[in-house]
């Protein structure tokens, strides 16, 4: 590995598998474990005397139930308990509060409002026997027409979904608009160009291999509950279920273990928690849940599903002045989306993209259909997936109306590096962007120029090939308690370090790793400050009676607020050690010199105390300094003041087949810029697996329904997520502009690939089009679409 | 019914049902947990473990058909505190993330150079092609198989880079990156 000097910058990067201190590549301390299959995955759980749970779901997609007869099921021999909506509803646990202030069926008690809904569950003393005894439950539906097209979801005559809501009358969740109307109108009016495009964003899922599932432990002795699930927001939880449930909260213990993929599917609280929960308190005993693939693709979190018409315009030169969509967003059965509760659309407002504008103005109408709901999750940074998408489409249909290189389009219009920090015209204030060598090192490793004539070239000799270019702004790290809370619980995180006698520290955290790796780099944070090796860190994560309260991780979080976080406390602990350090060496604070882990006395290179020194006089016999206590421990919780944007430049390039319409990803290069880098290995993996989503996305990945709203996407057989055969292998590189008000200058990064991928691989396929005449075509993009679009009949695919 | 086979080494009998899946054998009656379940129709292949030799889906397989057979999981990998190399390889590349498809992507890894020593990064593609990884990409896996099989050739020389750091970027400089990949 190359170390590079540090060239005065606070960030020395090295390699960290030999000199093992602060950020660098560093192999990852969870591997271990996961290598020899002893990860601890919630399915993994055992307790004496546990009981298997298993849900009975709605078969059709709108119906009133007329009857449950759980009798027979009752009757068997190997079930304990069988609940249905109407014991529930006793209890007061009927209905829970969603992440929106709605209100979501833990069991269906009036009428089933999606196909997939939970309508009863049975414990069993096995998972098999839970699931025989599924079948031996008899309910009467009597179905209803149902809602499936969201454009005629607010047809006066439409069935009405949410008839518990009292005095609802129509299926609208909300009206949402941002920016400026009418100086929009304004400058649409005076420009030179205009274009327009209907753009979907279909519903996908983010399919974690790992589905979601809980054990429940209620313990009646000492009344405490003891939730193992897949959470990616554990402390959160905590306090949604000591609401709902009304259980105190100091008598609940949610653990997140380790989790197999999360994605943004395990943000939400799901019914079979809920029922988990019940199921062990009704048979005091462990109860464990854990859903098949179908119900997880069927009945948790989707992603995406909104109808953008987007409108930009500019001058005849190609400087964008303004731009306006209209969106119309599918919400499902209930309003589930997880996001701040001032952000009902989450951070759509992001939809200026990359670029110095004029004006812009979004208006969006929510609406409920009979699907499962969901609508943010799947790396979308709270509905950035959307507005990126929608900004970076709509740029290349004006570079298309223009006859001009998307990536001069892009590069006359960018943001410059001087207007940060740069207040948008939908009022985010981007923290830090440095946009044109980003793009200029994605193009210089793409070979772009080469690229285009190739192109030609191909052309000439009737071969498809396109090149797809995409750039985005991400904004992440929610967010500022004074805008952004989820249910009344501001987004903050705390961060606690305790540095043992012998100098080994633990760090305790609020977010919740799902696979990024945060047990490694979060030690390489701590270490970075504190010179003790990460090797000696370790970090604590998942469990709410462990670590101190925080949001979770999600919406690319983690970085820009709990590791900030864990900068700060192990800062503190640094400020502490210096006072003990100065009783040590008898010399004032002043002439103390912080290298790497150890203090030295100005001048004198011989006097010198270590951390692990001072760790060990900290917990020792004698004096310390005047009004210091023992000990060698901080704690934090940190308040971002705002968002990190970090923000990339992708460049994809396809080759469709003439017979088949086959998109083949050829080549994808990405060059990423999230600031000051952690551990530059586990970003690499973060944008390739994110790449890889775009690739699902773009050409695959599809939640479907028919018209009677049957889901068609239920299974892994319908439902496709690439496989190593349909992505290249990725060509990444990164510049870096660190985030001014991040206490390491990091950005996060996670989503940012998810997010920026899909519209440079559209870009691709519309660019291979041209020649048919093809503007626009909406994901995904399978043969049979594209062969559509040849034949000049791109049809939305919803 | 009663089933008798050897798992990784060692003979195990149990009382089955007869329609019980070699998944849940392993994971809820040997609490063998490595072996994962992720789907119902047999596509994602976290499941993988080897059937006399063979990379089977477990999912796919019932319990009572390894009667008699052998059957090894990723608990069995590891050799006298050894980790394999495939095991070290997806450690040195950065094959994993969340960890959960990595069992079954190791033992089809194990099963490849088992047949294969020296097999090209297609030939390694089409062997995970039955499994989904949703995390890495994909391109982690195949560098790891790929180190694996240098490292038991004797020709490995290092550890496949990342990316080499860029400088920082004070304003004025020129950003400097590397690619990663087939061209490195």
């Amino acid at each position: 590995m190359t170390t590079v000097a540090p060239n005065g910058n606070r960030t020395a990067f090295v390699d960290n598998d030999r000199k093992p201190n602060g950020h660098g590549r560093m192999l990852r301390k969870e591997d271990p474990r996961f290598v020899r299959g002893k990860g601890r995955y919630v399915d993994d759980l055992q307790l004496p005397g546990m009981l298997h749970l298993a849900i009975l779901r709605s078969p059709f997609a709108h119906a009133r139930i007329t009857s449950v007869d759980t009798t027979l099921a009752e009757a068997h021999p190997k079930v304990r308990l069988v609940v249905t909506g109407a014991m529930l509803a006793e209890k007061g646990l009927a209905w829970m509060p969603t992440l929106s202030n709605d209100v979501q069926a833990v069991l269906a008690t009036d009428k089933v409002r999606f196909q997939g809904q939970e309508v009863a569950f049975v414990v069993a003393e096995d998972r098999y026997a839970a699931r025989d005894a599924l079948e031996l439950i008899d309910v009467e539906y009597e179905p209803l027409d149902p809602v499936i097209d969201v454009r005629g979801a607010l047809a006066p005559d439409a069935p009405v979904i949410r008839d518990d809501l009292e005095g609802k009358n129509d299926n609208h969740v909300f009206d949402w608009e941002t920016g400026d109307a009418a100086l929009s109108e304004e400058v649409f009016r005076r420009a030179d160009v205009v274009v327009s495009e209907d753009i979907v964003y279909p519903r996908v899922h983010p399919a974690p291999m790992e589905t979601c599932g809980a054990v429940a432990d209620f313990d009646a002795v000492d009344g405490k509950l003891t939730l193992w699930s897949t959470t990616q927001a554990p402390h959160a939880h905590r306090t949604l279920y000591a609401i709902v449930a009304g259980l105190p909260e100091h008598k609940i213990r949610v653990v997140s273990p380790d989790i197999g993929g999360g994605f943004g599917n395990k943000v939400p609280i799901y019914p079979g928690y809920v029922c988990a929960i019940v199921g062990s308190l009704l048979t005091g005993k462990p109860v464990k849940w854990m859903e098949d693939r179908a119900e997880n693709l069927i009945s948790t979190g989707f992603a995406r599903d909104y109808l953008m018409r987007g409108e930009i315009a500019a001058t005849r030169e190609g400087k964008i002045l303004a731009i306006r969509t209209h969106v119309l967003a599918d919400h499902g059965a209930f309003n589930g989306v997880a996001a701040p509760v001032k952000y009902p659309a989450g951070f759509f407002g992001v939809f200026t993209g990359s670029y110095d504008l004029e004006a812009a103005y979004c208006k969006m109408t929510a609406v409920y259909t009979n699907k499962a709901p969901g609508g943010v999750a799947y790396a979308c940074s709270f509905r950035i997936t959307e507005a990126v998408y929608l900004v970076e489409r709509i740029v290349d249909c004006l570079a298309h109306e223009l006859g001009m290189d998307p990536v001069e389009l892009r590069m006359k219009n960018f943001i410059r590096p001087e207007q940060f920090p740069y207040r948008t015209k939908t009022g985010w204030v981007y923290d830090s962007g440095n946009y044109a060598p980003t793009m200029e090192l994605a193009k210089d490793l793409a070979g772009y120029d080469a690229l285009r004539a190739e192109q030609a070239e191909k052309r000439a000799r009737g071969e498809i090939m396109g090149i797809g270019v995409s750039f985005f702004t991400e904004a992440v790290g929610a967010g500022p308690r004074k805008d952004m809370d989820i249910l009344g619980l501001g987004m903050a995180d705390g961060c606690e370090l305790r540095v043992h006698p012998t100098g080994k520290a633990v760090v305790r955290l609020s977010v919740q790793t799902q696979g990024q790796g945060h047990e490694t780099t979060f030690a390489q944070i701590v270490a970075g400050e504190l010179g003790i090796p990460p090797q000696d860190i370790e970090v604590v994560h998942g469990d709410t009676d462990q670590t101190p309260f925080g949001l979770g991780t999600y919406g690319s979080r983690s970085t820009p607020v709990s590791g900030a976080a864990a900068a700060l406390v192990a800062r503190k602990v640094r400020d502490k050690a210096r006072l003990i350090a100065s009783g040590m060496l008898e010399v004032s604070v002043a002439d103390l010199e912080w290298d790497e882990g150890t203090f030295r006395v100005a001048g004198d290179p011989e006097a010198s105390v270590t951390i692990q020194d001072i760790a060990m006089k900290a917990h020792g016999a004698g004096d310390l300094p005047e009004g210091i206590e023992g000990g060698l421990e901080a704690q934090i919780c940190y308040n971002p003041e705002n968002l990190t944007y970090p923000h990339g430049a992708y460049i994809c390039v396809v080759d469709i087949d003439p017979g088949t319409a086959k998109v083949t990803v050829r080549r994808f290069v990405a060059v990423d810029d999230c600031g000051t880098r952690i551990n530059p290995m586990i970003i690499e993996g973060q944008v390739h697996g994110g790449l890889t989503d775009g690739v699902g996305m773009a050409l695959m990945e599809m939640i479907a329904f028919d018209e009677d709203g049957n889901c068609l996407s239920g299974s892994l057989m319908d439902y496709l997520i690439p496989t190593a055969l349909e992505v290249p292998d990725w060509e990444t590189g990164f510049t870096v502009t660190p985030s001014p008000h991040h206490p390491i200058g990091a950005k996060g990064v996670g989503e940012s690939a998810t997010v920026g991928s899909p519209p440079a691989i559209v870009n691709a396929v519309v660019d291979a089009l041209a020649p048919f005449g093809v503007r626009h075509a909406d994901m995904p993009l399978t043969p049979s679409r594209v062969w559509e679009a040849m034949q000049g009949r791109p049809e939305p695919p919803i | 019914m009663q089933v008798t086979m050897t798992v990784n080494g060692e003979e195990v009998t149990r009382e089955i049902e007869g329609r019980l899946l070699l998944v849940h054998f392993l994971r809820d009656h040997l609490q063998l947990t490595g072996t994962h379940w992720g789907c119902d129709t047999s596509n994602c292949g976290t499941c993988v473990v080897r059937l006399d030799g063979e990379p089977v889906k477990s999912c796919t397989v019932l319990a009572a058909m390894a009667g008699g057979h052998e059957v090894r999981t990723v608990e069995g990998l590891e050799q006298n505190g050894e980790l394999d190399p495939v095991q070290r390889g997806f450690i040195e590349c950065h094959g994993l993330q969340c960890g959960f498809c990595t069992p079954g992507m190791m033992m089809t890894a194990r099963a490849l150079l088992d047949s294969d020593p020296d097999p090209s990064d297609e030939e390694i593609r089409e062997a995970i092609s039955g499994q989904i990884c949703r995390c890495t990409g994909y391109a982690t896996i195949v560098r790891s198989i790929r180190w694996a099989a240098a490292e038991e050739a004797g020709t490995r020389t290092t550890a496949p880079d990342t990316e080499a750091p860029a400088a920082e970027q004070p304003a004025g400089e020129e950003p400097v990156a590397t690619t990663t990949g087939s061209a490195s």
